[in-house]
């Protein structure tokens, strides 16, 4: 009987975040090659290859999730991180640090000991893509030069102009090409096109299923709490090109359905007014940000950053064309114009009364615009919105009272224009 | 004074009134000005339409406070002085504004011109070893050429490129020979002066600097060169201002022998080449010739080996990295370059450039401990 035969998506959840992190332990030990990947880089092509994929982004929201990330981020400040760095950046180069002292001398630093980080293995290579952000060069750029191993960068240049020029994408289809090329050399041996093939699959596969739970919060009351996206998004992240990411996404998406079958619905009947969350979440207060909006009867039912990883293309186009577009078509990579467009869009799905911006200090990318985007997406929809300050893992910037007196001023908006209607 | 005096002097004018040269060349000539945003651009576009291009550096001890509504206080220094004058309307006179966007805060700032100048974004490939890149490169140049017709209203000729880049190629290997001359003369062209040079030439039409600079290096060439009492040392980083920052370099004897600025000679840093292919291609084969910049992806990270060659090649004493405060590529170089300097015993010191501050007391104190320790 399979070990995961009965499980709940939240077991499931929980059963596949472990073992991906013990693949990548046991892919080490058996000599296998690790490589450290960008949230959004793909990972079609070392999948292909059989290498363990770890992604640092998640392992740092895990540690700041866990109140750990203010010990990874002094080592790293030690090293010279200034502060205004990507605070996930810097909690992975600190704990980088910390395995590579670990590595040298044999003894395991006290701040890694004491650590609550999931356990993965230092990188034989690492992979980037800047469809994120442009710090995705430069904190890759830094493993790669610090750890002294090979890193594959696939570019997606900024799109200041939609629709995304055919240019453009027969560029990052030959960094596709170049990266095989680069891992047939790294890997000593060719790469295997027909593997390729089922993984490209099979991602296709994860994202229809990630893309079917999103889909429930279009329902009034919605079965789905938006910040569940949150927690299982580990699992879109890193472990989208193999069956894990299907198999949760799948159980909990049926289970969802179940729910909206015997009107069971996130909030009970508690759901009065909904929201669009815009940004990262604040991971060492996600329960606390959670919590707040959940006493006033506010659910979350959109939101652009899990959507990143809607990354649907046609698996069969060899050209790759299609896959260049789905990855280059991030909406932080795209104007103004069309990241309102993505942003309502997703307000229009989730049926939101206003939106919550996140103004995030390690994220320039997604923080930059947000006056101009509230004021574009304001203006066509008319929309209340409200934004506070916070950092995805650097606990000391967010406050709390700030943020619980921003998104009480906004149920307050909310509610003032439902009864007005 | 002197003819170097005379030519300093009215380099430093230009370089302290960029309004005032945009405008009489406006007078002169009757064409108008293109803004170019930090820090790379095709440059020699804009020269051949007969349009003056302006660099937008920021300005110097601005308080922000217009540009507080649309950037929160962690963006770049410079992006905030510059946020600040858009909304003063400071940049209304250009014909247009070129936009690279080699960082997130300049993707960002790409789209939220608060100007009434119509803005030209294009994007450069960060692969840059691939043939594919400069492929794409060209495509993006095209249409900041189409762009740049339609704004200015005129026709860029490839004789008109060529010969722009000839011009530009010319002025580049000037700087590149005027650096090494204030390296050797350090008591004739100070930190100020150095500076001046350098910050001119973004508001100069090129031959004219070109000019400039040729008879500055021949006139100061023409003098012994002296023994220098002080200390050598390279700086890095995007830019080193205002004067009263440099004047410290001076009051301690300081002497700027090479640097690694953005805005100085990162600018003149490559060329574009000759060869059988357009101008646009070459132009952008340039970009993949590019190195030792934080916003040119460089996964081997040639930047600290550069600066350490840039010692052994003119006998500086140590290096100083002027960090923009809150310009994540450079402050993402710093922790590399940091253990490497460490590790090979090469003397350093960071310091901050926040183009808001008007007072550099603690810089000082910084920069005279830092001086008497070495």
């Amino acid at each position: 009987m399979s070990l995961t035969q009965g499980m709940k998506a939240k077991q499931l959840l929980g059963y596949y975040q472990n073992k991906a992190d013990q693949d990548a332990r046991e892919a080490k030990e058996r000599g296998g090659l690790v490589c450290w990947s960008a949230s959004v880089a793909p990972p079609e092509f070392c999948v292909t290859m059989g290498i363990a994929m770890v992604y640092p982004e998640t392992h740092a929201a895990g540690i700041g999730a866990r109140k750990g990330a203010m010990d990874m981020l002094d080592v790293a400040e030690r090293k010279g991180y200034n502060i205004d760095c990507c605070s996930y950046g810097r909690v992975n180069m600190g704990y980088m640090e910390c395995l590579k002292e670990a590595a040298i001398t044999g003894v395991k630093p006290e701040v890694l000991v004491n650590s609550p980080a999931a356990d993965v293995p230092l990188p034989d290579l690492v992979i980037t893509c800047n469809n994120i952000c442009n710090t995705l060069l430069k904190w890759y750029e830094n493993l790669a030069v610090e750890l002294d191993i090979p890193c594959i960068v696939i570019d997606v240049p900024f799109n200041h102009t939609m629709p995304i020029p055919e240019y453009a994408k027969a560029y990052i289809a030959d960094e596709f090409r170049n990266a095989i090329s680069q891992l047939e050399v790294i890997c000593g041996r060719p790469f295997d096109w027909k593997k390729f093939q089922e993984v490209k699959a099979q991602t296709q596969r994860s994202v229809y299923q990630w893309n079917r739970i999103a889909d429930f919060t279009k329902y009034k009351p919605s079965p789905l709490n938006g910040f569940d996206l949150f927690n299982y998004m580990a699992l879109i992240v890193a472990c989208r090109s193999l069956d894990y990411a299907e198999i949760t996404f799948k159980a909990f998406a049926d289970e969802l359905e179940e729910n909206l079958k015997a009107g069971i619905y996130a909030f009970k009947g508690a759901e009065k007014t909904r929201v669009q969350w815009e940004g990262i979440a604040v991971w060492p207060h996600l329960g606390h940000t959670f919590k707040s909006l959940k006493n006033m009867g506010t659910i979350m039912t959109g939101s652009a950053y899990p959507a990143i990883w809607d990354l649907t293309y046609d698996a069969n186009d060899e050209s790759l064309h299609s896959m260049a577009e789905a990855y280059t078509r991030t909406y932080i990579n795209t104007c103004l114009s069309n990241k309102a467009a993505v942003l309502m869009d997703i307000m229009e799905h989730g049926k939101v009364d206003g939106v919550i911006y996140h103004l995030n200090r390690s994220c320039k990318l997604m923080s930059f615009l947000n006056v101009e985007t509230a004021e574009v997406i304001k203006e066509k929809n008319g929309l209340p919105y409200v934004s506070f300050d916070g950092d995805q893992t650097d606990p000391r910037v967010f406050s709390p009272a700030q943020y619980d007196t921003r998104v009480q001023a906004l149920v307050e908006m909310m509610e003032a224009n439902m009864a007005a209607e | 004074m002197s003819k170097v005096e005379a030519i300093l002097s009215q380099l430093k004018d230009i370089a302290a009134n960029p309004k005032k040269a945009m405008d009489d060349y406006k007078a002169e000539t009757g064409k108008g000005a293109v803004g170019v945003m930090p820090i790379y651009a095709p440059e020699e576009m804009i020269h051949a339409t007969g349009y003056l291009p302006m660099g937008i550096w920021g300005a110097q001890g601005k308080t922000i406070s217009k540009a507080r509504t649309y950037l929160p206080p962690f963006a770049c220094s410079i992006m905030q002085q510059v946020m600040e004058l858009q909304c003063e309307g400071a940049y209304d006179d250009l014909a247009a504004v070129l936009f690279s966007v080699p960082c997130d805060t300049l993707k960002c700032l790409s789209q939220k011109w608060k100007g009434t100048s119509p803005v030209i974004v294009f994007t450069h490939p960060q692969n840059r070893g691939l043939e594919a890149a400069n492929t794409f490169l060209v495509k993006e140049y095209e249409l900041v050429k189409a762009q740049l017709e339609h704004y200015l209203g005129v026709k860029i000729t490839n004789a008109d490129l060529e010969r722009s880049i000839a011009i530009y190629n010319e002025n580049r290997a000037v700087m590149r020979e005027f650096v090494k001359v204030a390296a050797d003369y350090p008591q004739v062209i100070d930190a100020v002066s150095r500076h001046a040079v350098f910050k001119a030439r973004q508001f100069m039409l090129k031959e004219k600097h070109t000019e400039l600079v040729k008879e500055l290096i021949a006139e100061v060439k023409a003098m012994p060169v002296q023994p220098w009492t002080g200390k050598k040392v390279i700086v890095a980083g995007i830019l080193l201002e205002p004067n009263e920052l440099l004047d410290i370099f001076n009051e301690f004897g300081l002497a700027i022998v090479d640097d690694d600025l953005a805005q100085e000679s990162r600018q003149i840093r490559v060329d574009v080449l000759d060869g059988e292919e357009g101008p646009l291609y070459r132009m952008a084969k340039a970009w993949q010739q590019m190195y030792g910049c934080s916003v040119a992806t460089d996964t081997k990270k040639g930047r600290g080996k550069m600066l350490m060659n840039k010692m052994a090649q003119t006998g500086a004493d140590a290096v100083i990295i002027a960090q923009m405060k809150f310009c994540d590529p450079e402050e993402w170089d710093y922790p590399v370059l940091y253990r490497e300097f460490e590790e090979r015993g090469v003397k350093n010191l960071m310091i901050e450039v926040d183009q808001e501050v008007t007072s550099f007391e603690q810089v000082k104190t910084r920069l005279q401990s830092f001086v008497e320790m070495m």
